[in-house]
C-alpha cells in the first residue's frame, strides 16, 4: 500500500475509533437518563438507582398502571383524572401501593383502560399530582385472541384484573 | 377466515389506515430494494462490457497504426 | 483442515456461480413462504384481545426488526474476517449485506411507527429501544456511504468494516434496552427463553413469515454478492469471458 493511502486509512480508522469511544462514553454518562419515566413510588422515594427526586414544577414522564376504579371523567369536557400505581408482573394492585394522580385534558389512546400500563408526560405539582400534556399507552408483550380471554374470565383462578379489563373493554 | 366481507378486511376493525400503511410501505421498500439490486447487477455487467469494447477498439487502432511505423523501425536497427 | 475445505469457496469464480445456483431456489422458497405467511397473517390469524387488527403489523415488524439485527451481525462477522484474514469475498459479502439490512431497519421503524400511533398514541418516542434501532439505521447508512466513498474497494472495505465493527456494540443495547431501562416499548415476545408470549395460532404465521423473509434476504444477499464480485474482479479473464458470452446471447 502506498504511504498516502496508508495515512488516509489511519486517519479514517482513528476517527471512527474516536467516534466509537465518544459514543460509548456518552452512553455511559447518560445511562441514568435513558430511563424514559419515573415510577409512582419513585416520585416519593427518588429514582431507584440514583435517589434523585423530582421537584414540583419539574417536567417529567411517569409510567405505571391505571388503578381500577380511579378514573374520573368529566361529563362535559375531555378532562380526565386517574391514579397510577407501579407496574408489576403479573398485574396486581393493593391498598398500600404508592399512587400518583394524573390529570389530563385531551384524547386518550385507544388502549387506555383500567389496569393498563400508561406513560404520561407532564408537570409535577403538589408533590404527587401530574398535570399531563400527553398520555401514551404501554402494552405488554403478551398477545392473545379475544376468544381465549372469554375462557380465561370464566375461570375463577384468574386475577380480578382481566375481569376489570373486560368490563372496560365491552 | 377472520373477516366476514371484503370491506371488513379493508377496514381492519377501524385500523385499516395503519395496517395498510405498514404493509404498503414495507412492500414498496422491498420492491425498491429488489429493483435496485437487479439494475445494479445489470449496470455493472454493462460497464464491464463497454470497457471491453473500448479496449478492443483501442487495440485494433493501435495495431493499424503500428503496421506502418514498424517497417521504419526495422530499417533503422 | 477447515481452510482446505473452505478453500474452493474463497475463489471468486466458484462463489459467483455457487451464489447464482442457490439464488433462484431461495427466491422461490421466499415467494412461497411469504405468500402463505402473509395471507395467514392478514386473513386467518386471530386479532389480539386488546389491540385488535393492528396486531397484524406484528408479522412485518418483528421479522424485520429481528433480521435488521441478524443481518448486522452477519455483516460485522464478514467485516471482521475481511479485516483480519484479508478475505476479499468476506468484504464483498459485507458490502452486499449493508443495503439489505438498512431496508429492513427502515421497515422495522416505519411499521413500528404505524403501530405505535393507534396503540401507544404516538408515532415516535425517544425511548431506548426506538432510539437504538434508529442508530442502527444510521450505522447501516454510514457503512453504505463508506463503501461508496472510495474508488479503491480495498480501502473502502476497510473503512466500512471498522465502522461496522464499532457499531456491534449497538446490538446488545437494542436487544436488552427494554430490560435495562424503562421504555414505552414492551419486552420480547418471541425471542425470549422458553415459551413465546402468544398462542400457537398467532405464533405459527409469524414463523412462516420469518422463514419467508429469511429466504428473501438470502436471495438478495446472493444477488448483491454477485454484483460485488463482478465489480471487484472486472479485469479478471473469467469475468471478461462471462460478460462477453452473455453479451453475445443478448445480441442473438
Amino acid at each position: 500500500m502506498n504511504p498516502r493511502r496508508k495515512k488516509r486509512l489511519t486517519i479514517v480508522t482513528s476517527m471512527i475509533i474516536g467516534l466509537g469511544v465518544v459514543a460509548g462514553l456518552v452512553l455511559y454518562a447518560l445511562s441514568q437518563n435513558i430511563d424514559l419515566f419515573y415510577k409512582p413510588s419513585e416520585i416519593y422515594n427518588g429514582k431507584q438507582d440514583t435517589g434523585l427526586k423530582a421537584i414540583n414544577g419539574q417536567r417529567l414522564r411517569i409510567g405505571g398502571l391505571v388503578v381500577p376504579g380511579s378514573v374520573n371523567r368529566n361529563s362535559e369536557s375531555l378532562k380526565v383524572s386517574f391514579k397510577l400505581a407501579d407496574m408489576r408482573m403479573p398485574i396486581s394492585f393493593s391498598e398500600t401501593d404508592a399512587t400518583v394522580t394524573v390529570s389530563y385534558d385531551g384524547i386518550l389512546p385507544d388502549l387506555f383502560r383500567e389496569g393498563q400500563g400508561i406513560v404520561a408526560n407532564g408537570i409535577l405539582v403538589n408533590g404527587n399530582i401530574i398535570e399531563a400534556s400527553e398520555v401514551l399507552a404501554k402494552h405488554d408483550e403478551n398477545y392473545m385472541p379475544r376468544e381465549l380471554l372469554d375462557d380465561a374470565v370464566e375461570k375463577p383462578a384468574n386475577s380480578s384484573y382481566s375481569k376489570n379489563l373486560l368490563e372496560t373493554t365491552y | 377466515m377472520q373477516f366476514d366481507s371484503f370491506s371488513a378486511f379493508i377496514a381492519m376493525g377501524g385500523y385499516g389506515f395503519y395496517v395498510w400503511l405498514s404493509y404498503g410501505v414495507s412492500l414498496m421498500a422491498l420492491a425498491l430494494l429488489v429493483f435496485s439490486s437487479l439494475t445494479n447487477h445489470k449496470k455493472i455487467k454493462q460497464q464491464i462490457a463497454q470497457r471491453q469494447k473500448r479496449e478492443t477498439k483501442l487495440r485494433q487502432a493501435a495495431e493499424l497504426q503500428n503496421a506502418q511505423p514498424r517497417a521504419d523501425i526495422s530499417h533503422k536497427t | 483442515m477447515m481452510w482446505k475445505w473452505l478453500h474452493p469457496y474463497a475463489n471468486p469464480e466458484i462463489s459467483y456461480h455457487f451464489a447464482g445456483k442457490i439464488l433462484p431456489w431461495c427466491a422461490r422458497l421466499a415467494f412461497v413462504f411469504l405468500a402463505i405467511g402473509l395471507t395467514w397473517a392478514l386473513l386467518f390469524a386471530p386479532a389480539d384481545y386488546q389491540q385488535g387488527d393492528t396486531f397484524r403489523i406484528f408479522y412485518l415488524h418483528v421479522p424485520a426488526a429481528m433480521l435488521s439485527m441478524g443481518i448486522y451481525l452477519g455483516m460485522a462477522i464478514a467485516a471482521l474476517s475481511s479485516l483480519v484474514w484479508q478475505l476479499r469475498l468476506a468484504d464483498a459479502t459485507a458490502a452486499a449485506m449493508a443495503p439489505i439490512g438498512a431496508t429492513f431497519t427502515f421497515i422495522a421503524l416505519i411499521t413500528g411507527a404505524a403501530w405505535g400511533k393507534p396503540m401507544w398514541g404516538t408515532w415516535w418516542i425517544w425511548d431506548a429501544r426506538l432510539t437504538s434501532e434508529l442508530i442502527l439505521l444510521f450505522l447501516y447508512l454510514g457503512v453504505i456511504a463508506l463503501h461508496n466513498a472510495f474508488e479503491d474497494k480495498n480501502l473502502a472495505g476497510k473503512a466500512a468494516g471498522i465502522l461496522a465493527l464499532v457499531g456491534v456494540i449497538n446490538l446488545p443495547i437494542i436487544k436488552y434496552s427494554v430490560e435495562w431501562w424503562n421504555t414505552l416499548h414492551q419486552g420480547a415476545t418471541v425471542s425470549k427463553l422458553g415459551q413465546p408470549s402468544m398462542t400457537a395460532d398467532m405464533f405459527w404465521p409469524f414463523v412462516v413469515c420469518f422463514i419467508g423473509f429469511a429466504f428473501f434476504v438470502t436471495a438478495l444477499i446472493c444477488l448483491r454478492f454477485r454484483s460485488e464480485i463482478l465489480n471487484r474482479n472486472s479485469m479478471r479473464p473469467w469475468v471478461r469471458e462471462l460478460v462477453a458470452t452473455e453479451e453475445k446471447v443478448h445480441a442473438v
